[in-house]
């Protein structure tokens, strides 16, 4: 490229037109964020100046059972959450990818949950799992009486039913993300291997399940972020019952600097949650990536 | 693979998840006959078919509660995600394109300064861009929703708009420039649609997850009159208690539009949130 046709490029794109977004990024991301990072070590309640208290907050969720238990509750439904909704994704994904005459209305069929409305969703789930509702009526009808239980007011199981939901709203994403990824692996390579005699086993733990770490990567980052930051699902099935059985990072942060007018203590919360998300999503990257490139 | 026969173990597994497919429709199931039943049998018989198909339901949750009626916060949400979606969409293309046309090591350093910001977790920079958009009036109103979002998924609109714009050839603006368009009209008239499969993309994207967000609507539209709707279920939950057909007769409502969109649109979505896998 000539030096003259470079210097017209750079003269159509004058870079002050990215001005009015630089600011409000940086504003609404940087600033925010650090402005949020910074409230986390004060006793601010939104209304008065606030001060400093140093590692206040933080001691006072790590000696409080009912805040590490959100914490011990988030990461519990992230990894569930993780593990069953890539299971579930890969297999679908594989399943779908060819052969299936249905797959075209199967794939938008499971996909479908992602589009809609975690709240309303999980309304419908609540009256579901609800005491009179069509899961006890189904293990009623089998003989199961003793497993009967209103599921999302069980200290255990209103974690686990926050957990369902979400897998079932988001099996469809992770299955997208592998389909993608298997259609970018060349067909020539499982012909060529399916000629030279290798089972269909053995094709996909040697070809097509190496090929997919990209799409692995995305996938299972994407769902740690989705898992860590529940929200809405626990809202419209728990609010975070009975008593603290269910609460997140996200919905204490909610409550505690919205509802209860604890700024500084709910920051605390998100600063927590923020740590989080940084570190699994790092090492994952970086766990994933090397993966990736050994290949 | 060109053998693909469609033999009696492939027939078994079309079944099979045919099968698994009606079990993941059961929400859908219920969520549509309870929506339509009569009062007293939501109490008797739950599960049952409605013994008469009551559509008056809906009229009845349109009208809503505490003088808040369904169709307020159709409304509602519909201007958040226009609005939102819009200023997404003119500084998203405008932005991506100035830092993927400049060579300027600084056009580099912005791309990865929004990128960063689409990491940057969302739930800590809500205490201070509550506070700070209350003292400025925008809470409880749609144009400060509009103005949260639009900041909140700028990042995520520009990097979806900067991979489009590298892969664009430059000779259509090469040549409008030889002819002697000004820098503007370049942009809006020649460059701005091309980038139309793009725009498609994060509008439909975006549009989504604004549209269904509740997190920040809860926190910036709680007790206010004209909330989105969201914000408008959680209320009529509280407010109906256990009364799930008028619950159901609201979700249905509100689903309705997105399902539509869906159905139209659903190639874009995939796109939007997988596009990344095959980079």
């Amino acid at each position: 490229m000539s030096s003259s046709s470079r210097r017209a490029r750079r003269q159509r794109a004058p870079l002050v037109w990215a001005l009015p977004a630089v600011v409000v990024a940086f504003l609404f991301h940087y600033a925010a964020v650090a402005a949020g990072g910074w409230y986390a070590f004060t006793d601010w309640n939104g209304l008065t100046a606030p001060n400093y208290v140093g590692l206040a907050n933080f001691r006072a969720i790590l000696t409080n059972p009912d805040a590490v238990g959100a914490l011990v509750n988030t990461l519990s439904l992230a990894i569930g959450f993780v593990i069953a909704t890539n299971v579930i994704g890969l297999v679908l994904a594989l399943v779908l990818n060819a052969r299936l005459r249905s797959r075209f209305f199967l794939r938008s069929l499971f996909f479908a949950p992602v589009a809609i409305s975690s709240l309303a969703i999980g309304y419908v789930w609540q009256f579901i799992l609800e005491a009179q509702g069509p899961l006890n009526t189904l293990l009623g009808f089998v003989g199961l009486q003793s497993f009967q239980r209103v599921w999302t007011a069980d200290p255990f199981f209103s974690l686990w039913s926050v957990w369902l939901v979400m897998v079932w709203q988001f099996a469809g994403l992770c299955m997208a993300f592998y389909l993608a990824g298997l259609q970018s692996i060349p067909v020539e390579l499982n012909e060529a291997a399916a000629v030279d005699g290798a089972s269909s086993w053995r094709r996909f733990r040697r070809i097509t399940f190496p090929l997919l770490a990209p799409a692995a990567t995305i996938s299972i980052s994407v769902t740690t972020i989705l898992g860590l930051r529940a929200f809405d699902q626990v809202m419209s099935l728990t609010r975070g019952g009975p008593g603290y059985a269910s609460e997140t990072l996200t919905t204490q942060i909610y409550k505690q600097t919205f509802v209860f007018g604890n700024f500084g203590y709910g920051a605390a919360f998100a600063l927590v949650l923020t740590f989080l998300v940084l570190a699994v999503s790092g090492a994952q990257i970086l766990v994933l990536r090397a993966r990736e490139n050994r290949l | 693979m060109g053998q693909h026969r469609y033999t009696l173990k492939t027939y078994g597994l079309e079944l099979l998840l045919l099968g698994l497919a009606a079990l993941w429709c059961v929400p859908f199931y219920y969520l549509s006959i309870v929506a339509v039943k009569p009062d007293m049998e939501v109490f008797t018989a739950p599960m049952s078919f409605p013994s008469e198909v009551r559509w008056d339901n809906f009229s009845r949750a349109w009208e809503g509660t505490a003088g808040v009626s369904l169709g307020t916060a159709l409304a509602n949400s519909i201007i958040v995600t226009v609005g939102s979606v819009a200023l997404l969409i003119f500084f998203g293309s405008l932005t991506a394109y100035v830092i993927s046309r400049n060579r300027q090591r600084l056009a580099g350093w912005l791309y990865t300064f929004f990128v960063v910001g689409i990491i940057l977790p969302y739930q800590l920079a809500v205490v201070p861009l509550f506070s700070s958009m209350r003292s400025l009036g925008l809470v409880g109103n749609q144009i400060g929703l509009i103005v949260l979002y639009t900041g909140l998924f700028l990042p995520m609109a520009v990097f979806l708009y900067s991979g489009f714009v590298r892969a664009l050839p430059v000779d259509y603006e090469e040549a409008a420039e030889v002819d002697g368009a000004t820098r503007s009209r370049i942009f809006f008239r020649i460059v701005f649609p091309l980038l139309r499969p793009i725009t498609a993309t994060v509008a439909v994207m975006t549009g989504l997850l604004i549209w269904n967000d509740f997190f920040m609507q809860l926190i910036f539209l709680s007790g206010s009159q004209s909330p989105t709707l969201p914000v408008a279920i959680y209320g009529f939950v509280g407010e109906f208690t256990a009364r799930w057909n008028m619950v159901f007769a609201a979700v249905l409502v509100s689903l309705v539009p997105i399902l539509g969109f869906y159905l139209v649109a659903q190639r874009q979505l995939i796109q939007g949130f997988t596009g990344g896998v095959k980079s």
